[in-house]
């Protein structure tokens, strides 16, 4: 197992000119010894171009890849000593499971004995073993794909083991099974684990730390609770969660911020940052979206254009100046008119606040109560 | 367009893909035809669209037998999971075959018609291209101009949304929602999904196995499942079930455990005490902070997913496998003790065959 580093860049293109030539816009990145991680984003954010980067599929244009600060740069995938698992299964059909479990231990001269009991293991943990002596052929998909994580596992000296989509073939009632095998199995071997996933429960799910990506770039790295709670920038507010984080233009005026035409005074903590900004925008989750009463600090006055009821609660559309802004309420309260206006808190300890670069500027914030100055 | 099927089914060989089933269509609206994989959906749409003929019964269309025409003579636009256009075709020409093939437009009006569905759908800029040249999210937005400029009175979708990344689906689910709500067409709409049930609103009829097991307006199908088979088929994460027997207003789990509910008298059968009863707890309704009154289920932490929104405990409970659906990203250790919490008012009961007994209150049935 090694540490990676990665200073690097990649661009497909001989001569890339402007950010969008980059496969790979400049990046510095470190994955450490044991750690589970997740490459998460869009088709064509550069998420699959990185994985191949660090397996040594493909080499940077420019930068380094080091594992334990050796310069891995020009090795081959062999030389790094990786082991991967792909969408769909790879399997040799004429062998029986536990052959095809050893193969790579014995390919490495690995000592029967060894290979006998670390297969026993890998076999148990993926609750293979009562199949061990079955021929792969006529296994179903889903057995087939575990036999192949169960190959990607089964060496102890692997420096990572890649995982790139995996969990595609798995029928979805199986899926969140197959996600506590593989967070089980990392906590009991402690290999480096990185897994490339366009699905955020799969990305969320699984890694200790997810590497959000959009465009060539790595835009935020966190736990699942700082991705959720704290968006460093604006994508990763839109990408994570289902709606996504409501952006409202806003702006600093005379002491408050102004949303939609409507002013919000706050507490003065966050007051220098925001004037600094000038125009910016506040972030805040459907979650974090709350009804009040009329006036009440921190809250706005929207136009409500559409209430579903999803079964746990009320999905709320309104209007708020050009916005659209989503809310989830209370299914225990009573739904409010399609274009009555009602009144919803923006401003507390949820919302974020996103300059012209799209990078978080504050977050959380104290609406000033009525009466606390003047 | 009223859409009736009257003692439909299909049997392919001695295999049975749809039991007989009576469906009347709410006209104008969409319907959604929620199920897993093999549940009946694509068989039942192929029926609708004419694309072959049921073993037995009559499909009508505005009270006239159209039984065993040809799909070619009904007037049905249909949209796939894989992305169908015409390759060969620029973007403009796909939009534009349904309304040259109709007749009747000059160039002026066609050229109006795709240039006004093609802004609906965001593909404006791209008309002009050929479908290889888009991503899979443009290229299914080109089928789905198409099969809208066919202004067809039914229109069916058969997941069409599945082959997305979820952004684009939420984009896209969005954006057909708003389309349907026009009313012009009748929309039926295939999912494997619950959520993309409770989303697109409208009326939902839910397959299991070649059956229609319930037909009704979405919210009122989900709050008030006939039978357990239903309630699974539309919960994601799945529904809690737990077997027990009714002791007066009580209900004993296997485990000893008891589920304090108000069962009125009268919803319980004489044999719910012999024959025993399941009580059905959605993820939703399970919490790990107690409020006075709430049942308490003691366990161990399975693993937490999160969904980006909410994060769905997997507990291995005294009871027996639990989930519990929380909103927002909690962080627990694998492994670890947990507790949750259920409020009485908020549980199912379901007699020994898994017709539903007792419901809970839901907003729209006030």
């Amino acid at each position: 197992m090694a540490r990676i580093d990665l200073d690097l860049a990649h661009s497909y293109l001989s001569d890339p000119k402007q950010d969008s030539d980059y496969a790979l816009l400049p990046l510095q990145m470190s994955f450490v010894d044991g750690g589970a991680y997740a490459l998460l984003g869009p088709s064509g954010c550069g998420k699959t171009t990185l994985l191949n980067i660090i397996s040594g599929l493909v080499r940077p244009s420019q930068g380094a890849v080091r594992f334990d600060g050796a310069d891995m740069t020009a090795r081959s995938p062999q030389e790094r000593n990786i082991a991967q698992v792909f969408q769909f299964p790879v399997v040799y059909d004429t062998m029986t499971v536990a052959d095809n479990l050893a193969f790579p231990l014995r390919n490495r001269g690995v000592a029967p004995d060894r290979i006998k009991t670390r297969v026993g293991r890998i076999a148990e943990m993926l609750e293979l073993s009562g199949q061990l002596n079955q021929r792969a052929a006529h296994l179903a998909a889903d057995a087939k794909q575990k036999i192949s994580l169960g190959r990607g596992l089964v060496r102890e000296d692997v420096s990572a083991v890649l995982f790139d989509e995996p969990l595609t073939v798995i029928d979805p009632h199986l899926k969140w099974q197959l996600r506590r095998k593989l967070k089980e199995i990392h906590h009991e071997l402690k290999l480096t684990l990185i897994y490339v996933t366009h699905d955020q429960v799969e990305a969320l799910t699984f890694a200790d730390q997810v590497v959000v990506m959009t465009r060539g770039q790595a835009v935020q790295i966190g736990t699942a609770a700082e991705l959720f709670e704290r968006p460093r920038h604006r994508f990763v507010g839109h990408f994570i969660g289902s709606p996504g984080m409501n952006f409202i233009p806003a702006r600093w005026r005379e002491g408050a911020i102004e949303v939609a035409g409507h002013r919000l005074p706050i507490a003065p903590a966050l007051a220098e940052r925001l004037s600094a900004a000038g125009e910016f925008m506040l972030g805040i989750r459907p979650e974090y979206v709350t009804q009040t009463e009329a006036g009440a600090s921190g809250a706005l006055p929207v136009e409500v254009s559409q209430v579903q009821d999803i079964g746990t609660y009320w999905l709320l559309a309104a209007r708020a100046g050009e916005t659209v802004l989503r809310a989830r309420l209370n299914l225990a309260s009573a739904a409010p008119d399609v274009g009555a206006t009602v009144w919803l808190k923006v401003l507390g300890p949820h919302s974020c606040f996103y300059g012209g670069d799209q990078q978080l500027i504050a977050a959380g914030v104290e609406p000033e109560q009525p009466g606390a100055s003047a | 367009m009223q859409l009736t099927l009257a003692g439909v089914a299909k049997r392919v060989g001695a295999a049975m893909h749809l039991y007989p089933l009576d469906f009347a269509l709410q006209s104008r609206a969409v319907t959604v035809l929620l199920g897993a994989t093999q549940a009946g959906k694509t068989t039942l749409m192929r029926l609708m669209a004419g694309l072959d003929a049921p073993s037995q019964g009559r499909v009508l269309v505005d009270g006239h037998d159209v039984t065993g025409w040809p799909v070619r003579e009904r007037n049905v636009a249909m949209v796939y999971q894989q992305f169908i256009n015409y390759p060969s075709m620029r973007v403009f020409d796909n939009i534009a075959s349904p309304l040259k093939l109709r007749g009747g437009l000059d160039r002026a009006a066609i050229d109006r018609r795709v240039r006004e569905l093609a802004a609906k759908l965001h593909i404006d800029p791209f008309l002009d291209r050929l479908p290889a040249e888009l991503s899979g999210g443009q290229q299914q937005r080109v089928a789905l101009a198409r099969a809208l400029a066919k202004e067809a009175p039914l229109m069916l979708l058969d997941e069409p949304l599945v082959n997305l990344d979820y952004k684009l689906r939420e984009e896209l689910r969005e954006e057909l929602s708003a389309l349907f709500a026009s009313g012009d067409s009748t929309v039926v709409y295939a999912t494997t999904e619950p959520t993309e049930a409770l989303l697109l609103g409208g009326y939902t009829a839910v397959l299991d196995a070649g059956e229609l097991l319930q037909y009704g307006p979405t919210a009122e199908v989900f709050h008030r499942p006939r039978s357990i088979r239903v309630a699974r088929a539309f919960s994601d994460p799945p529904i809690n079930l737990l077997a027990g027997h009714a002791v007066a207003s009580e209900i004993q789990l296997t485990d000893g455990a008891r589920l304090t509910v108000s069962l009125p008298t009268d919803a319980i059968p004489a044999d719910a005490t012999e024959a025993g009863v399941t009580a059905g707890i959605r993820a939703g309704a399970l919490r790990v902070h107690s409020q006075p009154g709430d049942v308490a289920l003691a366990g161990r932490v399975e693993l937490a997913e999160i969904s980006g929104s909410d994060t769905f405990v997997h507990v291995a409970a005294t009871v027996g496998p639990l989930v519990a659906q929380l909103t927002g990203v909690h962080d627990f250790q694998l492994g670890a003790p947990i507790t949750l919490y259920a409020d009485p008012a908020r549980i199912y009961v379901f007699d020994s065959r898994g017709a539903l007994l007792i419901a809970p209150d839901f907003p729209g049935a006030r």
